[in-house]
């Protein structure tokens, strides 16, 4: 108990001081995750809005991987990117300057948009479903296009892709089987909030450990409650 | 009330009152092998109301989805202002001349005024802030502008459908039995606007009702769709006083056993 505290006192003292350790892990977390977001954001909802407004052939398939996507351990996803990026790879020896190293924060990006684009797809569709079923009917009758209906769709449907984009920046921020395979941990360069509380606690700083701790959980708590304030907005 | 719709359905209209809207031929659409509409022959006048009556599950929504361009005839012409619409994707251009109000009113989760704008918007026009607001006006909703479209009645959620297409002054405006379920006074308000509009814009409107004395009051001609076949299309004088089909008849003395 005694340690709990002081940690927390220690982690507070650090955090509020600008330990340059410290920020420097804060800073690259919410660069990493929040280009993941986005990249992720960018390819899912237009997939889960897709998958909710049309029908192709194929589209149960699509359906049944972002399921799968959906429930599949991030240190998978983790693994299948590292299969891609290594040396022995797929991707890896041919050696393009577009495609991502391994241990660096893009391959690190590439594993999250993978862990967050089916959640945020599958999420996505589950909303657009849920829209009635009429009123695409009556936007199409008020002389909409087809990209304008399904904008229209969305904007019902936006409740269910905040909840979206929630899940999927939840999953990824906490995540860290994934960061730690295809990063690998590296002080100044690949070190994240949650691959740096797994090594502190190793190395018995506790402190250390408990104020990354304490920055990883205020950073979550205000993901859901800005989500919250946004929904009784909408309400 | 008789009298007028019987002078009415005579009136000559100050718009070419013969010229075709629409022309159905031949069109049948088809639901899961059953054939729910079969029309050998329709006409839509310009600047005519046309009121579309008949029992339920005769076809009549099914008509309108298809006089919207929702859905393709599965058989069948349809002209529209002379354009022979095909099987494929009807141009945005004449789509956007004709629009529903449905029975449900369906509106978008934002404000009333930002449920009439909407039409216009999809348009790409910005500006039509005094045409919104003269159209809330017109149908008495003006105090509710800001409202969320969530909080409306029954009655008042029709009026926003109503004024959301009328603001965008179609060539036809379809309405698939709008006043049902409706109190008197949202009635007669839906009614009167629907007229003010049909005579000083020459809306042409097709009126889906099954209350036969609302087509009475309101239609030049009425139509009388049974089992997806047109039985009988007539002026509102005729339809009513000397049918030609004796199932018309029956339908009008409320003696039709479904
Ligand atoms: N999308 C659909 N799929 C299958 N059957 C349909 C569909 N829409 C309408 N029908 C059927 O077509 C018939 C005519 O329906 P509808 O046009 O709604 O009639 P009305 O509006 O006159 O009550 C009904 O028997 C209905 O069950
Ligand atoms: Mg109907």
């Amino acid at each position: 108990m005694a340690t709990v505290l002081a940690g927390l006192q220690e982690g507070l003292r650090l955090l509020l001081s600008g330990d340059p350790y410290l920020w420097d892990i804060i800073l690259r977390t919410g660069q990493v995750t929040g280009a993941a977001l986005v990249v992720g954001s960018l390819l899912g909802i237009p997939l889960g809005a897709l998958l909710g407004l049309t029908r192709f052939p194929g589209r149960r398939l699509v359906q049944t991987l972002i399921y799968t996507g959906m429930g599949l351990p991030p240190v998978l996803a983790g693994l299948a990117i590292y299969l891609l990026l290594s040396r022995n790879g797929i991707l890896g020896p041919l050696d393009l300057p577009w495609i991502p190293k391994l241990f660096t924060p893009e391959a690190m990006v590439l594993a999250q948009v993978l862990i967050a684009t089916p959640l945020i797809a599958g999420f996505t569709m589950a909303a657009v479903a849920g829209v009635d079923p009429d009123l695409r009917r009556q936007v199409e009758a008020l002389g909409a296009t087809r990209l304008q209906v399904a904008w229209a769709v969305l904007r019902e449907a936006r409740l269910g892709v905040l909840v979206s984009l929630v899940a999927g920046l939840g999953s990824i921020l906490s995540e860290v089987g994934a960061v730690m395979l295809v990063g690998g941990n590296i002080e100044g360069s690949t070190r994240v909030l949650t691959t740096a509380i797994l090594l502190e606690t190793r190395r018995g700083n506790f402190d250390l450990a408990i104020g990354l701790g304490v920055v990883l959980l205020g950073l979550s708590f205000l993901v859901n409650l800005g989500a919250t304030q946004l929904q009784g907005k909408g309400r | 009330m008789k009298q007028g719709a019987r002078t009415r359905g005579q009136e000559p209209s100050r718009f070419t009152y013969h010229e075709t809207v629409y022309l159905l031929e031949g069109v049948r659409k088809v639901y899961d092998g059953r054939c729910v509409l079969n029309i050998d022959r329709l006409e839509v006048r310009r600047g005519e109301i046309l009121a579309v009556v008949g029992p339920s599950g005769a076809g009549k929504s099914t008509l309108l989805r298809l006089l919207n361009f929702l859905e393709p005839p599965d058989a069948g012409a349809i002209t529209f202002q002379g354009n022979r619409i095909g099987r494929g994707p009807v141009p945005l251009r004449l789509r956007r001349q004709v629009t529903t109000v449905f029975q449900r009113p369906v509106l978008l989760s934002t404000t009333v005024a930002g449920n009439v704008a909407y039409g216009l918007r999809l348009r790409g026009m910005r500006d039509g802030r005094e045409r919104i607001h003269a159209m809330l006006e017109r149908l008495h909703l003006a105090h509710l502008a800001r409202t969320s479209a969530r909080k409306l009645s029954g009655g008042e959620a029709q009026r926003v459908a109503l004024a959301r297409a009328l603001i965008l002054r179609p060539t036809v405006l379809l309405l698939d039995e709008p006043t049902a379920n409706l109190d008197p006074y949202n009635v007669a308000l839906i009614e009167q606007t629907v007229q003010e509009m049909n005579r000083e814009q020459g809306t042409t409107v097709v009126w889906v009702t099954h209350n036969i004395f609302q087509a009475r009051r309101l239609a030049h001609r009425v139509a009388f769709l049974l089992n997806g076949q047109m039985v009988e299309v007539a002026d509102t004088e005729t339809f009513f006083t000397a049918p030609r089909d004796p199932r018309t008849g029956a339908f009008v003395r409320g003696e039709m056993v479904y």
